[in-house]
C-alpha cells in the first residue's frame, strides 16, 4: 500500500462537501419535537433602575408558555461566571446576573424572557412586556468612568475600577533619563464587534425522566461550556452534554458563557421541554461580546541611532458593564507580555486599568490583546523612525532580536521559542521591490499623488498553554489539549479531539497528521470534535492553539498506538519489539522486509486477541493529554501599499504583502485562507470598522447597515508568502496561524496611510482611518 | 393563506401566516435548513435563494409572495450527485471556512454567472457585495467563482 506524505499538502477540505450542499449541522438546524422558542427582552437604556416589570399582557397571549423576569430566575441560575481571575491586580468581580434584577447596566442587558410556541409569537410577547425604568446617568468612556463624580455601576466597585494590573520589568525611569530621544503618544485602539456570520444560539433539551440536559450551542469550547453550565444550573457535569459540531465562525465571541445559553438550559429544565434560542443580529451586536477598546499612553525611550531602550505603557481597557468569561486576561497578560514585540527592548513598564462602563462587555476578539500591543509598538516605531529621519526598515532591523539569540527570554518573562525576523522582512521587501517602490513614491508625489508604504513586523504568542502558566496567570483552567486515537478492527481510525474547529479546517489537517503518523489512508481517518459525550475533555479552539496543542495531542496519542501495535506485531512475528521497524503503515522485521504485517492487520489481531500475550491488553487505542512546555511565537512582516486621495480622504489599496512564519505548515491552502481572513479583519479595523456609542450609551453601529464589516469590493487581493522556522515546542514544529493576519495588518495599513500623508506633515491619525478623519487631518494641516 | 410553491423540483401546498418570511417557510416548514439566516436587515445575504431563477434574499420576501414560484435552494443545486460548478469551485479553491455564508454566496454566484459568464475580478467583487463573509477575506471566493466561470464556459 503506497502512502504519500500528507504533511505539507494542500488537500481539499473534507468539511466542505456538507457545507457547500446545505447539509451543515449548525445549532439552528437541529429540530426536536415539542421545541419551544425563547426570546429575550433587552434594555434600551445604558444605565437604569428597573422600577416595575409588567408581564401580565404577555403571559395571556395565545401561544405564550411562560414569561420570566430576573427575579424569577434568581433561584434557578447562579450568576454568569468570570473564569480569568488575574492575580495581584485587586480584581473585583461584580455580580453578573443572566437577567438583570434591580438595575440594567448596558443597552442589551436582559430584563425578561419569553417562551412561546413559535418565534413570531415570542416576538409579539416581548413587545407586550412593559418595563418601567428610572434612567440613571451613563458612562461610556473608560477614562471618564474613572473621574471623580462619574456614574457608578456598582457599589462594590469604587470608581468603576475592576483591576489595576502591573508588569514592571527593568528600570524605566533610568532608561527615560538616559534616553537621547523620548517619544510620548496617546493612542486609541477602538472597540470592534466580532460579527461571526452565524449568530449565537442554543437548543437546550432537558429530559425530566433521566435528569439529563443536552444542549446544542454555538461554542468554541464545549467542555468549558459544560463545566460552566454545571456551575450555574447546579446540574452535575455528568448530566450535561454540550454539542457544537458546526459553528459558523467565532473569532473569540463564542468562547464566553453568556446569559442566553444559560437561560435556555435553566428554562428547559423548568418547563421540561426543548427550548431554542437564536439571537438576532441586532442582539448579537449589543449582547455578544465586543473586542479591543483601549486608550493607551505610551512613552518610548531611545538612542539617536534608533535603539529602543524602554517602553512604558499606561492603558485603560474598557471592560463594558460586566466581566465576561475571559475579560480580565485579555488586556493584561495577552497584551502586556507582548509589549517588546520582535525587538530587543530591555525595559518594559506596563500598567493596565480595567474599567467598567455602561457598554457591552468586552472579551477575546481575534488576536485578543496582541493586536493592541502590536499596533501600539508598530505605530511608535514608525513615529520614532520619523523623528530620527530613519527608514522604517532600518529602525526595525536595528532593534530586531537577532536569530542567534533564540530561545530568547523577553523582559516580560516570555521565552520566545524560535525566530528569524530579518528573513521575513527581507522576503517581504523583495516581494514589493522596496527600493523601486520608494522611487515611485517620490515621483508620484511630484505629480500630486500620494502613495504610502506601511510596515508591520510582528511577533505574537499563540498555542495558548502551558497549564502551569495558565495557573500563574489566574486562568481558571488548564491549557492542555486531549486526544483519543482509536484504530478499529478494520483498520479504520477514529480520532477524538478536544479542539473545536469552527472554520479552521482541522477535520482535514488533523486527518493529514494522523494518516501520516499511522501510515493509513487519509480517507480512513475520521475526526470527531464538538461533542462532550464523545470527546473525553477538551479546552477548545481559540488563541491559535488547536494545531499546536490539539494536533500535538493527536500525534502523541498516535505514537502510543504505534508503540502498542509494534509490541503486538513483534509478538506475532516472533521477534523482539526492538527488532521491528515501522514504515508507511507496515511493521516488519529489521533486515527482513518480507516478514511483516500492516497496521490494519495488527489492529484486527489486537481486537481478536486470540494470540496476545497476557501483558498486552486487547484493543488498539490511546489517549493523550498534551500539555506543552511553552507557547509558540509566530512572526512575520506585512507590507501594505496604499494611495490616499487628500481631497476626499479615500484610501485605495495598491498592494498587500504578507510574509509570515508559522513554523511548519500542514496544509498551506488552509493556512493561506486563515491569513487572508485575518488580514481582512485587521485591515478593517484600520480603515472601516468602529463600534460607536453615543454619550448616553446607545450603540450607534448596532446593525450590519451601520457597522462596516468589509464587503468583497472593499478589500484588495493579498500576496501571501512564508518562511519556515519550526518551533521546538511540539513534535510537528507548527506554531499557529489563526490570528497572525489580524495582529499584523492593522499597523501595516495605518503606517501606509500615514506614510502617504507625510508630505502634509501628518504624523498620526487615530483609527479607524475613515475618509472623513483623513480629510479633516489634511484640511487642518493645509490651513 | 394557501400557497403553492415548487422548491428544488418538488411542489408543496401549505397554509401560511401572511407575515411568515420565505426563509422561515423554507427552514421551519420544509426543513430545508441549508438556507441560513445571518442578520435581520437584509445585509448579509446568507439566506439567498433563486426565486424564478433570480437570486433573492429570502428574509426579505414573504412566503405568500412566493406563491406559484419556482425556488432553488442550495440543497437543490447539485444534480444527479454532480456538484454545480460553483459548488465545485468553492471546494477546489477553498472558498469557505466556517461555511455559514456559503450557501447564500453560492446562490448569488450562480445567478451572477448566468448573467455574466466571463466576469473580471472587479465585477465578481461587485456582484457579491450583498453577501458578507467574515472568514475568507473574499480572495478565495473570487477564485472559486472564476473557477466556476471557466468551467461553465468550457462546458457549454
Amino acid at each position: 500500500m503506497a502512502v504519500t506524505k500528507l504533511f505539507g499538502a494542500p488537500i481539499k477540505r473534507r468539511e466542505d462537501p456538507r457545507l457547500i450542499t446545505g447539509r451543515g449541522n449548525f445549532t439552528d438546524h437541529i429540530r426536536l419535537p415539542g421545541t419551544l422558542v425563547m426570546a429575550i427582552k433587552r434594555s434600551p437604556h445604558a444605565h437604569a433602575r428597573i422600577v416595575r416589570i409588567d408581564t401580565s399582557k404577555a403571559r395571556v397571549m395565545r401561544g405564550v408558555v411562560a414569561v420570566y423576569t430576573g427575579q424569577d430566575l434568581i433561584d434557578k441560575l447562579a450568576p454568569v461566571p468570570c473564569a480569568w481571575l488575574v492575580p495581584d491586580s485587586d480584581l473585583k468581580v461584580p455580580t453578573y446576573r443572566a437577567v438583570a434584577v434591580d438595575k440594567v447596566r448596558y443597552v442589551g442587558d436582559a430584563v425578561a424572557v419569553v417562551v412561546a410556541e413559535d418565534r413570531y409569537v415570542a416576538q409579539d410577547a416581548l413587545e407586550a412586556i412593559e418595563v418601567e425604568y428610572e434612567p440613571l446617568p451613563a458612562v461610556v468612556d473608560q477614562e471618564k468612568a474613572l473621574e471623580a463624580g462619574a456614574p457608578q455601576l456598582y457599589e462594590e466597585v469604587p470608581n468603576n475600577l475592576a483591576f489595576h494590573w502591573k508588569l514592571h520589568s527593568g528600570d524605566f525611569d533610568a532608561a527615560w533619563k538616559e534616553a537621547e530621544v523620548r517619544l510620548s503618544r496617546r493612542l486609541i485602539n477602538h472597540r470592534l464587534i466580532p460579527t461571526a456570520m452565524e449568530p449565537r444560539g442554543a437548543l437546550a433539551a432537558y429530559n425530566p425522566g433521566t435528569g439529563e440536559l443536552t444542549i446544542w450551542c454555538t461554542s468554541q469550547n464545549p467542555h468549558i461550556h459544560r463545566l460552566l453550565l454545571s456551575a450555574v444550573t447546579g446540574l452535575p457535569e455528568t448530566r450535561i452534554r454540550v454539542i457544537a459540531t458546526d459553528v459558523g465562525g467565532g473569532f473569540g465571541s463564542k468562547i464566553p458563557m453568556y446569559a442566553g445559553e444559560m437561560i435556555a438550559a435553566a428554562l428547559s429544565r423548568d418547563l421540561g421541554r426543548p427550548i431554542k434560542w437564536i439571537e438576532t443580529r441586532q442582539e448579537n451586536y449589543v449582547a455578544t461580546i465586543h473586542g479591543r477598546d483601549h486608550v493607551q499612553y505610551v512613552d518610548i525611550a531611545a538612542q539617536r541611532d534608533g535603539t529602543i531602550t524602554g517602553v512604558r505603557v499606561r492603558a485603560y481597557a474598557n471592560l463594558g458593564a460586566y466581566l465576561s468569561t475571559a475579560a480580565p486576561g485579555i488586556p493584561t497578560w495577552l497584551f502586556g507580555l507582548m509589549l517588546q514585540g520582535p525587538y530587543a527592548i530591555p525595559v518594559i513598564h506596563c500598567d493596565v486599568f480595567g474599567v467598567l462602563t455602561n457598554t457591552t462587555p468586552t472579551d477575546a476578539y481575534r488576536g485578543a490583546g496582541r493586536p493592541e500591543a502590536t499596533y501600539l509598538l508598530e505605530r511608535m516605531v514608525d513615529l520614532l523612525a520619523r523623528e530620527l529621519r530613519m527608514d522604517p526598515v532600518e529602525i526595525r532591523r536595528k532593534n530586531f532580536i537577532p536569530k542567534d539569540r533564540f530561545p530568547y527570554t523577553a523582559p516580560s518573562g516570555l521565552v520566545y521559542d524560535s525566530g528569524d525576523y530579518e528573513a521575513t522582512l527581507n522576503r517581504a521587501l523583495e516581494l514589493v521591490d522596496y527600493d523601486n517602490l520608494r522611487h515611485q513614491q517620490a515621483e508620484l508625489r511630484q505629480q500630486g499623488r500620494y502613495i504610502g508604504i506601511g510596515f508591520s513586523t510582528y511577533v505574537e504568542v499563540c498555542g495558548l498553554a502551558p497549564s502551569q502558566a495558565a495557573g500563574a496567570m489566574g486562568f481558571q483552567g488548564g491549557l492542555w489539549e486531549s486526544a483519543i486515537v482509536r484504530v478499529h478492527p478494520t483498520g479504520k481510525v477514529t480520532v477524538f479531539t478536544g479542539s473545536n474547529p469552527h472554520g479552521q479546517g482541522e477535520e482535514t489537517t488533523f486527518a493529514q497528521l494522523v494518516a501520516d503518523e499511522l501510515g493509513v489512508p487519509f480517507e480512513d481517518v475520521e475526526v470527531i470534535h464538538g461533542d462532550t459525550e464523545m470527546v473525553p475533555f477538551g479546552m477548545g479552539t481559540y488563541g491559535s492553539r488547536s494545531t499546536a496543542v490539539g494536533g500535538a495531542a493527536l500525534v502523541a496519542a498516535c505514537r502510543k498506538v504505534k508503540e502498542k501495535a509494534q509490541r503486538i506485531a513483534a509478538h506475532l512475528l516472533e521477534v523482539a519489539p526492538e527488532d521491528v521497524v515501522f514504515e508507511n503503515g507496515r511493521f516488519f522485521v529489521k533486515g527482513a522486509p518480507d516478514r511483516g504485517m500492516t497496521i490494519q492487520e495488527v489492529a484486527l489481531q489486537a481486537y481478536l486477541a486470540w494470540k496476545l500475550p497476557r501483558d498486552i491488553e486487547p484493543g488498539l487505542e490511546a489517549t493523550h493529554f498534551w500539555d506543552p512546555t511553552n507557547n509558540t511565537f509566530p512572526f512575520g512582516c506585512h507590507i501594505c501599499v496604499v494611495e490616499v486621495d487628500p481631497e476626499t480622504g479615500k484610501v485605495t489599496f495598491l498592494q498587500y504583502v504578507a510574509v509570515d512564519d508559522v513554523g511548519n505548515v500542514i496544509n498551506p491552502m488552509i493556512v493561506d485562507g486563515q491569513v487572508h481572513g485575518g488580514i481582512a479583519q485587521g485591515l478593517a479595523q484600520a480603515v472601516y470598522e468602529y463600534a460607536a456609542y453615543d454619550a448616553n450609551g446607545q450603540l450607534l453601529s448596532a446593525s450590519l447597515m451601520d457597522y462596516a464589516i468589509p464587503k468583497a469590493s472593499m478589500l484588495p487581493s493579498f500576496s501571501v508568502d512564508r518562511t519556515v522556522t519550526p518551533t521546538p515546542v511540539n513534535p510537528m514544529g507548527v506554531k499557529g496561524a489563526g490570528e497572525t493576519g489580524t495582529i499584523a495588518s492593522t499597523p501595516a495599513v495605518v503606517n501606509a496611510v500615514i506614510d502617504a500623508l507625510a508630505p502634509f506633515g501628518i504624523e498620526h491619525i487615530d483609527i479607524p482611518l475613515t475618509p472623513e478623519r483623513i480629510w479633516r487631518a489634511v484640511l487642518e494641516r493645509s490651513r | 393563506m394557501q400557497i403553492t410553491v415548487t422548491v428544488n423540483g418538488v411542489t408543496y401546498t401549505h397554509d401560511v401566516e401572511p407575515r411568515l418570511l420565505l426563509v422561515h417557510y423554507l427552514r421551519d416548514v420544509l426543513n430545508l435548513t441549508g438556507t441560513h439566516i445571518g442578520c435581520d436587515t437584509s445585509q448579509c445575504g446568507a439566506c439567498t435563494i433563486l426565486l424564478n431563477g433570480k437570486a433573492v434574499k429570502s428574509c426579505t420576501v414573504f412566503a405568500v409572495q412566493a406563491d406559484g414560484a419556482e425556488i432553488t435552494t442550495i440543497e437543490g443545486l447539485a444534480r444527479d450527485g454532480q456538484l454545480h460548478p460553483v459548488q465545485e469551485g468553492f471546494w477546489e479553491k477553498h472558498g469557505l471556512q466556517c461555511g455559514y455564508c456559503t450557501p447564500g454566496m453560492i446562490m448569488t454566484a450562480v445567478d451572477f454567472l448566468q448573467r455574466n459568464p466571463n466576469p473580471t475580478e472587479e465585477e465578481i467583487r461587485h456582484a457579491i457585495e450583498g453577501n458578507l463573509c467574515r472568514c475568507t477575506g473574499y480572495q478565495n471566493i473570487v477564485r472559486a467563482i472564476q473557477y466556476a466561470a471557466e468551467k461553465m464556459r468550457s462546458g457549454s
